[in-house]
């Protein structure tokens, strides 16, 4: 496998730029194997790494129904960030964008990351109070966080909406300097070559069917390519973790809903930070071509339709045009919708579950994305040790039973309302 | 857009309807203290691919709360009715397991 580097690309181009390998092998699907992770997205391929690296197991398959980077991780916003509140989620999160921060030399690919910052606009004092103890919790956990005065915000981004007609007014902001975006491919790319050069079998177009059981312990999957067996079955499908738990004959605390998602036609660089509206819930972000991708709420009712609905795209574009009016007058080109596992406190779970040999991780809502790394490094270390790490300890499932919800918006188990 | 019939009002847009969450669920007696079925009716859901018994409130047309029958794949809606009483309305329908 060809190691990327400057030299390389000076090597290849002089030669015409043939002799590049393959940046992962497309396996054959082997009898069994230590540990088989269901799923090839961000999670699953990082969970794979992982194994290799931190923990030295090498006999693992990660199968993916589809092709690798071609679910939910090419469907999202690609916000990274770590501005979370409630213990149990601060740290975990904050441990997820440090693997950000060192990912590229470590897979040596290239994510793309772009540390821009995010703001999280204010629109009333209350929000600013709300917005001062978040930020000084994140502060107390060694979280970067800064308040912003509206005239902060309005150097750091003046096409927001400074006007006097401006129906929600910016009193502030929430700063983190150290989130941004990245290159969503990427991580599934970048993760499928570095598991692949450990040792990892990933094999695409292969979809769990159901699982092979012995006495009450699952011990392989049964799929479209055959049985394969495994000492541990883990599932990183988040979106369909309900469908692939029922198969086990679990029910789980997730409702699936949709995600919408847009991008318009690219223009010159106008917004060079990531800024959450404070009024009603809605992100931006300008990407490296240009265009404005833009995201907002769930369309709110249960779906596996990976296509969105009209409602929710006129609400996008009301907030769009609320906070930066200038964006009506683009148009959108690419409209997409992701499946997403929504729990009943918003926050996911990494754990094994009831049944012996089957872990899983999953509930991502629509938080998936900025928590691929260390979603995988938590869950590769709970299928090793067959524990958690402190860092997922609280991402169990019974949570719920036993009353200890991460439920960092306050909403209660109404999922769509996360 | 969904569109979904109100048997009070008609046909409307599903903008004029506000989503209530699965009607599968259905909690135990207030007397009973067990701590499984409340977690079980509050916290678990059945989570289908295909029919989902749902409640819809017609919050701009009648206010009524609505039990509707909806596949989660097509979006298509297979039937509607008051949710009045939804234990005898999912009786209508397939029960759910366990």
């Amino acid at each position: 496998m060809t190691h990327y580097s400057a030299f390389a690309l000076v090597r290849k181009a002089l030669g015409g730029n043939r002799g590049w390998s393959r940046a992962w092998r497309n396996a054959e699907p082997k009898a069994g194997y230590d540990v088989v992770i269901v799923g090839g997205g961000g999670h699953g391929l990082a969970t794979a790494y992982y194994l290799a690296k931190e923990h030295g197991i090498t006999s693992v398959a990660v199968l993916e129904k589809g092709y690798i980077g071609g679910g939910n991780t090419g469907r999202n916003t690609t916000i990274v960030r770590s501005n979370y509140m409630i213990d149990g989620n601060t740290r975990f999160y904050e441990k997820s964008l440090r693997l950000w921060e060192e990912m590229s030399h470590d897979l040596n690919f290239n994510v793309m990351l772009s540390q821009r910052g995010q703001l999280n606009l204010c629109h009333s004092p209350a929000q600013m109070d709300a917005a001062a103890r978040r930020g000084n919790i994140m502060r107390m956990n060694g979280i970067d966080a800064e308040l912003l005065s509206r005239e902060e915000v309005r150097r750091k981004a003046p096409i927001l909406d400074f006007s006097d007609e401006a129906r929600f007014p910016i009193v502030g902001a929430l700063w983190q300097q150290r989130a941004g975006i990245a290159r969503h491919d990427a991580i599934a790319w970048g993760y499928a070559r570095g598991a692949d050069r450990h040792g990892v079998d990933i094999i695409q177009g292969c979809e769990v069917k159901g699982f092979v059981w012995e006495r009450g312990r699952v011990v392989g999957v049964e799929t479209t390519r055959g049985a394969i067996r495994a000492n541990k079955v883990g599932l990183a499908v988040a979106g369909h973790t309900g469908h692939l738990a029922k198969m086990a004959g679990l029910r789980l605390p997730i409702e699936t809903h949709l995600l919408q998602a847009f991008a318009t036609e690219p223009v010159k660089p106008i917004l060079d930070t990531v800024v959450s509206f404070g009024a009603a819930h809605f992100y931006v972000s300008q990407d490296d071509k240009g265009g404005m991708v833009m995201g907002s709420d769930l369309d709110g009712y249960n779906s596996y339709g990976q296509r969105g609905d009209l409602p929710l795209i006129e609400e996008t574009m009301a907030d769009a045009k609320a906070i930066i009016p200038l964006l009506s007058r683009l148009r959108v080109v690419r409209h997409w919708s992701g499946v997403m596992d929504m729990t009943m406190d918003g926050s996911p779970i990494i754990c094994k579950s009831p049944i012996d040999g089957l872990y899983i991780d999953g509930g991502w809502c629509y938080g998936g994305f900025k928590a691929s790394p260390a979603s995988g490094w938590c869950f590769a270390h709970t299928l090793a040790k067959d524990q958690p790490h402190e860092l997922n300890a609280r991402f169990t499932l019974d949570r719920f039973r036993r009353g200890y919800q991460l439920d960092e918006k306050g909403m209660g188990p109404t999922p769509w309302a996360h | 857009m969904l569109r979904i019939t109100c048997p009070f009002c008609g046909e409307r847009d599903q903008v004029e309807f506000a989503y209530g969450g699965d009607a599968a669920s259905v909690f135990p007696d207030l007397a009973d203290a067990d701590l499984d079925r409340w977690t079980d009716a509050v916290f678990m859901r059945d989570n289908p691919r295909g029919d989902h018994r749902e409640f819809w409130q017609h919050q701009h047309g009648c206010r009524q709360w609505l039990y509707v029958v909806r596949d989660t794949v097509t979006h298509e809606i297979k039937s509607t009715l008051p949710a009045r009483e939804p234990r005898r309305a999912a009786a209508t329908h397939e029960g759910r397991k366990g």
